[in-house]
């Protein structure tokens, strides 16, 4: 799909690094102008995914994770967060809410809060191999700017 | 993050962004507070919060039990709107009473 504009970066799976995650993001998407609710729902979006990759993909190392945003036509913006690391036996058991493997420390809200937050959610995963986390959001256009 | 006392409501003031990073933190004050003072009422005073993601939520359940272990109640004061909206995405506004942020507030 032709794209806009993009941004990737790798950050290693420490926790102070999900504040950055979220601010690179919400950078990126200011470019479509969106109102500081969406921008709110997607850097939220963004700090569930990317606490997923180190609450659940790298428990005992630190890892990589990569970051992909584009800005797709009509004013959609495209998010991949994708992993190296423990993957998902069950996705679909993953997806329920409240269900997590991470202790009583995680509520297990996390996918539901990106389901919730953005238009479309999309993940596959491997065992061992790695998990990817594929999220949009159209940013609605406001008056007067093209 | 200040926290006071008055007649067996304890009131904590939480700050900043609340994610994953800092969740452990936060969880471990509010439970030594509450373990300290013994409140019949906790409030958690969420004006400051710039930021809360679904750490915050275990933040509010772990809180919410401790308090009905000892037959008390748990009030979220002031809460901010993306803070709101993560609270209410995971239904929390049927354990606890979420109070809104006045909108003098939102500049």
């Amino acid at each position: 799909m032709k794209y806009k504009n993009q941004l990737a970066f790798e950050i290693p799976s420490r926790s102070v690094n999900e504040a950055l995650a979220r601010s690179v993001v919400a950078c990126f998407a200011a470019q479509l102008d969106p109102t500081m609710d969406e921008l709110g729902d997607i850097k939220t979006a963004v700090s569930e995914a990317v606490t997923n990759c180190i609450v659940h993909a790298y428990p005992d190392t630190i890892g990589k994770i990569f970051v992909r945003c584009k800005i797709l036509p009509d004013n959609v913006l495209d998010i991949v967060v994708k992993d190296k690391g423990r993957g998902i036996e069950d996705v679909a058991q993953a997806r329920m809410p409240m269900y997590t493997t991470g202790g009583d420390e995680r509520s297990g809200m996390g996918f539901t809060i990106m389901e919730s937050f953005m238009h479309e959610l999309k993940v596959t995963s491997k065992p061992e191999k790695g998990t990817t986390v594929h999220m949009k959001r159209k940013i609605l256009k406001r008056g007067g700017k093209t | 993050m200040t926290t006071f006392l008055q007649d067996k409501q304890l009131t904590i003031a939480l700050t900043g962004e609340i994610d994953h990073h800092g969740a452990r933190s936060v969880l471990k004050m509010i439970a030594d507070k509450i373990d300290q003072y013994l409140p019949t009422v906790c409030v958690l005073d969420m004006k400051a919060v710039s930021f809360m993601d679904s750490s915050g939520i275990a933040i509010v359940i772990h809180t919410y039990r401790r308090m009905t272990e000892r037959q008390g109640i748990l009030r979220l004061k002031q809460v901010p709107a993306q803070p709101r909206k993560v609270l209410e995405a995971a239904g929390m506004e049927r354990l606890v009473t979420i109070e809104g942020r006045s909108p003098v507030y939102e500049i």
